[in-house]
């Protein structure tokens, strides 16, 4: 077994994401059964073998540092769940 | 009319014999009486497509149409379409409107193609039978007891009931390749950097790739052509000079006279595609295709690629790793699901994302989160990104030997609906034969080559090396000149008496 309960509890709080008493034990063998076909690679000698982040090995571009983007504000902010005077509002994080 | 290829009904808007309000009348009609059965849209928008298309018609009789000028496509619903809801197949995006469109999505409203409407898929593309869609399952055309694959499952079932002769869709780990093949039509995923990804949300940035739905490699070359094309907005989209990747299709002679059109053609078969656990009617559809090609005049090499058996466990630590970065930033703040009872911010961000994701969202979530987690990442992460580079090398040493690589696209066809819910590892291995094109970002597509004892579709998946996709292409094109698959439609195109309407 590679995945524990508390691993469960503790991933779910890392990516943020409630998950009950109920769920975690179905959660939790769904993911050691995941682990197992991940934990295959462990048997592979990959040694001196330079990791391969990208399909294609080109250097990311640059642009020139000025200013590109306009003033779009009131079109994103008007999908957001709550919005006052431009501010996106959340719970007060702050007493 | 209604049941012909994109590159016919080109040619007949072309020749003036339909107009695209003709043709997408129609098409809404056809929609309106077949979908509700499959349920391949989640959004139909025919006021705006009916405007499409009398625009379409304007700009011909002004003489300013290309070849795609008033065909009607849909897009799958994880591409951005300014004005029109993007749901991503997911509750968390239920009711967000895209405010801009993607870059695909652009290059084909310049090309003048009609929007019809958003696809059903699995929620935010993770899935491999269109059954974790928030909008319900998508149902395969040709027997709805079963899977249409995933996850671009309503694009594929869309084009294979003839409801649009186009769609687009997005492959990460087989998503245009496996429900072409279940849904028995042709599909490409282009070299990663040849399609931007501005406006395709994001589930594995370095895996993602738009790519088309079309009835033939024809189709799928003239969408492409106003997809691709490099894009300042994604820094991996690349800078090449533009391609028409129709150019192969118009030369040589017609296989029909005699000619052997794919005499210069090596066709290397790995091993590794062909061993147990493939059903047997695929691998007696496969052999029929290769004999075909041998006809046409390829030579077949065998090729090893000793450690693409790998690649669904590298998938799955990379794309799962990917994704909890990238869907990271739905916390019901700027855009998307907001819970209606929390606590305090924390506790509005996890009930938010907990009611916001299915379970199979979550589950793929939490594995990323944990291989990237403080102690693990070497272990999982960096592992799997060594033997990325192991797969890499194997099919560079393959193209060595040849031009294109040949196997099956799935390893079997269409499944029943729940007959893998309950296994995700299960469900994860029907990614087998699809997953290496992801991580190594060379174009691969899926065409028709046959079906299996109980009517289902069979997929042939050609794999090219880097920037090949007008030779694969051409490859499929010569395979469907000398072969009739891709013309064999579901019998709901009947339109009436049909089994299973």
């Amino acid at each position: 077994m590679t995945i524990s309960l508390d691993d469960v509890h503790r991933i779910a709080h890392l990516a943020r994401i409630e998950i009950d008493g109920a769920e975690a034990e179905e959660v939790r063998a769904k993911l050691d059964a995941i682990f197992g076909l991940i934990n295959e690679l462990n048997a592979i000698d990959t040694a001196g073998v330079v990791p391969m982040a990208h399909a294609q090995d080109v250097a990311l571009p640059l642009r020139e540092d000025r200013v590109t983007e306009t003033d779009r504000h009131r079109l994103y902010q008007g999908v957001a769940p709550a919005v006052e005077d431009g501010l996106y509002l959340v719970p007060k994080v702050i007493e | 009319m209604m049941t012909s290829s994109l590159a016919d009904l080109s040619r007949a808007l072309a020749e003036r014999r339909l107009s695209s309000v003709e043709l997408t009348q129609a098409v809404l009609e056809r929609i309106a009486r077949i979908n509700p059965t499959l349920n391949a849209f989640v959004t139909i928008d025919a006021e705006h497509a009916l405007a499409d298309a009398r625009a379409a018609d304007a700009r011909r009789a002004g003489g300013e149409a290309g070849p795609l000028n008033g065909i009607p496509i849909a897009h799958k619903d994880v591409l951005m379409t300014a004005g029109l809801r993007t749901t991503c197949g997911s509750r968390m995006l239920e009711n967000f409107v895209a405010p801009y469109d993607a870059h695909v999505v652009a290059g084909l409203k310049r090309a003048g193609t009609v929007l019809i409407g958003k696809t059903n898929m699995d929620e935010f593309a993770m899935g491999s039978s269109n059954e974790t869609s928030y909008f319900g399952t998508v149902k395969n055309p040709w027997n709805v007891a079963c899977v249409p694959g995933g996850s671009s499952g309503g694009s594929a079932a869309a084009v294979a009931a003839r409801l649009v002769p186009g769609a687009t869709g997005t492959d990460t780990g087989g998503s245009i390749r496996q429900p072409a093949a279940f849904s028995g039509i042709t599909g490409l995923k282009p070299t990663y950097g040849i399609c931007s990804r501005y406006g395709l949300i994001a589930f594995a940035s370095s895996l993602d790739q738009a790519g088309a739905f079309g009835q033939t490699a024809e189709d799928c070359a003239l969408l492409l052509n106003a997809m691709a094309g490099h894009d300042p907005r994604d820094s991996t989209s690349l800078d090449r000079p533009a391609e028409d990747y129709t150019r192969l299709l118009r030369a040589r002679g017609s296989p029909h006279d005699g000619a052997q059109p794919l005499a210069q053609l090596r066709i290397g078969l790995p091993n590794e595609y062909f061993g147990a656990g493939s059903d047997p009617d695929v691998a007696a559809a496969l052999d029929t295709a290769l004999a075909e090609f041998r006809r046409l005049g390829a030579k077949i090499v065998n090729v090893a690629l000793p450690n693409v058996n790998l690649s669904v466990p590298v998938y799955y630590v990379i794309a799962p790793a990917e994704a909890s970065s990238n869907l990271s930033r739905f916390d019901g703040v700027r855009y998307g699901h907001r819970a209606a009872k929390y606590d305090d911010l924390a506790d509005m961000y996890k009930k938010s994302r907990a009611e916001g994701f299915g379970a199979e969202v979550k589950r793929r979530i939490l594995v990323g989160t944990y291989v990237l987690s403080h102690g693990y990442y070497d272990a999982y992460y960096l592992k799997a990104q060594q033997v990325r580079r192991l797969i890499a090398d194997d099919f560079r040493r393959a193209y060595e030997k040849c031009d294109v690589i040949m196997g099956p696209t799935a390893p079997s066809t269409a499944f029943r609906f729940g007959a893998m819910t309950g296994d995700p590892v299960q469900m994860y291995l029907n990614d087998i034969f699809t997953t290496a094109a992801n991580l190594t970002g060379a174009p691969a597509m899926s065409i028709p080559c046959g079906f299996d004892r109980s009517g289902l579709p069979i997929g042939l998946q050609i794999q090219g090396d880097y920037f090949a996709e007008a030779q694969i292409l051409d490859v499929a094109h010569r395979y469907q000149q000398a072969t009739d698959w891709h013309q064999r439609s579901p019998a709901l195109n009947a339109g009436r008496g049909t089994r299973s309407l």
